[in-house]
């Protein structure tokens, strides 16, 4: 056994105060970064980057058999029933983010607009607008069923008591009412969302903007038409964002309110159904296919990732303009 | 003006109230009087649901995975945002972008290539799966709001506490974290009920009854007593119990963190 010198131990043990700070401090950065780094990269990135790659092969089971090319694509646009399947879902989609804006969000700024004065009770009012928010999507699909039951609801039940008896009807069941009847069911959870978000906006407004349109003899629709619409658009840029990213993501409300299929007779089908029954379940029958339900994420991320681009493309134009 | 305010808040508060009433009754009750009030509060029904489906479990799990995913998010993410927003080097911004995207990636489109991986670390069918991934897809947004927080900081702080003596970790653990605690509250706020109310990610990785989340127990539930109509409104108001009295409590937080990180402004 060798004995260390004594000056080589006070050496060594010194060694790490004399790496340079630069060094040190290079390393404490690597440091800090490298598990949100890490676990950002393995759960989140390459996973969303792999299931792009997935679409390019075809898939046993969930076994990846070979090189596919674009075949995955062309059998979702061409092969029945994919290509029915997806023109329905994805024209239940856009239909979903258009009525979602018109009502949700129009019914949220409306809200906004009326909170925004000095209204009495505007932070109570707030609060409960924003309520359902919180709640699990999967109580509220719960919760309206019961509510829309054909028979022992109490919608219909209070439209018969209201006199109304001929407008009753299985609101879930008709497939002429059933994706409105969710829309609406998911506007009522959402509607408070839109409204803070152009509150904050309208709120933001410096106050002297009003004051003078209003010494000029503005009205109120003028300066809600001249200065707070205008002045709202990022607001309203980051609404239509994620009102169109919520649409084409949706899930949750259809699977628990209509099944897995978008009853009836896929009345109420979106690609997020589609997508998960092509990767778990199966389209009608038939096996999972994961080469299908690959090529629809890669079509649904491309479709996000193109409308919120052009969106954050859009507000930085404006920012630089103000 | 008044008109329409009340107007909506009856539109989303009497749901809520016919829920509460209708789990106090028995079913025929509520098939023969909906609008009426109990007869006789029915308590029976809370009862009936916690003994016969498995509510403590989904509970206890639910509470697992929420409490485990924000350490973890908060844990990871506060270094990060520490390092991006107080230290200047080369690939900060990249990196800053790198994090930034993952916030509008939609990443259970990613179901298929996780499901897969999570097989293959023999995860599937754990709890473990469900917080790795609410862990990191929560670590954008908090990145991104702790990085402007930290960056509002003064950086006279660090100087001051540098010449103290004080290490880079002594200075983010004891001169800035106390700083920027209500940021750290505002990422929790915003992250956690998204976890809670989670459906998806379970409905994929979880089998077992024993493992479910609250969300995804609801719907055994709800399959097994399908025409017990006090009992399913008892348990759809024992779900939303929680959430709810943590809301009415802490309302002004949750829309302030919703506001400031969907604003993207810290």
């Amino acid at each position: 056994m060798v004995r260390p010198l004594p000056g080589a131990v006070s050496a060594a043990r010194r060694v790490p105060n004399r790496l340079p700070y630069h060094t040190v401090r290079a390393l404490w950065i690597a440091a800090f970064l490298a598990p949100a780094l890490i676990l950002f990269t393995a759960v989140v990135a390459y996973p969303v980057l792999s299931a792009m790659a997935y679409s390019l092969y075809r898939w046993d089971g969930i076994v990846r058999a070979g090189w596919a090319g674009l075949a995955n694509f062309r059998r979702l646009l061409t092969q029945y029933p994919y290509s029915e399947r997806m023109l329905v879902a994805f024209g239940h989609n856009v239909w979903t983010f258009a009525l979602t804006m018109v009502v949700q969000n129009g019914f949220g700024l409306l809200f906004a607009v009326l909170l925004a004065g000095r209204t009495w009770g505007a932070r109570v009012y707030r609060a409960i607008f924003f309520m359902p928010v919180v709640l699990s999507l999967v109580i509220v699909g719960f919760l309206w069923e019961l509510f829309l039951n054909p028979i022992w609801g109490p919608l219909n039940k209070l439209l018969a008591l209201a006199g109304l008896g001929a407008l009753t009807r299985p609101w879930l069941g008709d497939p002429h009412t059933a994706l409105v009847a969710l829309i609406l069911v998911n506007a009522w959870r959402w509607v408070g969302f839109p409204t803070i978000v152009f509150l904050a906006g309208i709120q933001a407004i410096p106050e002297e903007y009003l004051e003078a349109a209003r010494l000029d003899g503005a009205g109120a629709g003028a300066i809600f038409r001249r200065i707070v619409v205008p002045l709202l658009a990022p607001q309203v840029n980051i609404i239509v964002i994620l009102t169109f990213i919520g649409a084409f993501n949706w899930f949750e409300l259809p699977y628990i309110m209509q099944g897995v299929t978008g009853e009836p007779f896929h009345a109420t089908d979106v690609l997020g159904l589609l997508f998960y029954r092509a990767a778990f379940g199966a389209v009608d029958t038939g096996n999972p296919d994961v080469g299908v339900g690959s090529a629809i994420a890669v079509v649904m991320f491309a479709l996000i990732l193109a409308t919120s681009g052009l969106g954050a493309l859009y507000l930085r134009r404006r920012e630089v303009e103000a | 003006m008044q008109a329409l305010l009340v107007a909506n808040s009856l539109v989303v508060l009497l749901p809520m109230l016919f829920m509460l009433l209708s789990s106090l009754k028995t079913t025929r009750e509520i098939f023969q009087q909906p609008f009426a009030l109990p007869a006789v509060l029915r308590w029976q029904n809370y009862a009936d649901v916690w003994g016969a489906a498995h509510f403590a479990l989904y509970f206890r799990n639910s509470l697992v995975v929420a409490v485990a995913s924000m350490v973890l998010i908060l844990l990871a993410g506060t270094p990060a945002a520490y390092a991006l927003g107080r230290y200047r080097f080369r690939g900060n911004d990249l990196i800053f972008l790198y994090f930034l995207t993952g916030i509008m990636v939609p990443i259970r489109l990613a179901i298929i290539p996780l499901f897969i991986m999570m097989r293959d670390l023999r995860l599937l069918d754990t709890l473990w799966s469900l917080i790795l991934v609410y862990a990191a897809s929560g670590l954008p947004s908090a990145v991104f709001i702790l990085t402007g927080f930290f960056r509002t900081l003064p950086q006279d702080l660090d100087n001051a506490a540098r010449i103290d003596g004080a290490g880079e970790l002594g200075i983010l653990v004891r001169v800035l974290l106390p700083l920027v605690r209500p940021a750290l509250a505002i990422v929790t706020v915003y992250n956690i009920i998204p976890i809670w109310n989670d459906f998806f990610f379970p409905l994929v990785f979880i089998h077992q009854d024993r493992l479910k989340t609250l969300p995804l127990g609801l719907t055994v539930f709800f399959g097994e007593f399908q025409t017990n109509w006090g009992l399913l409104f008892a348990g759809l108001t024992l779900a939303a119990a929680p959430v709810l009295a943590l809301y009415v409590v802490l309302s002004q937080q949750f829309i302030q963190g919703c506001r400031r990180s969907v604003t993207l402004s810290p």
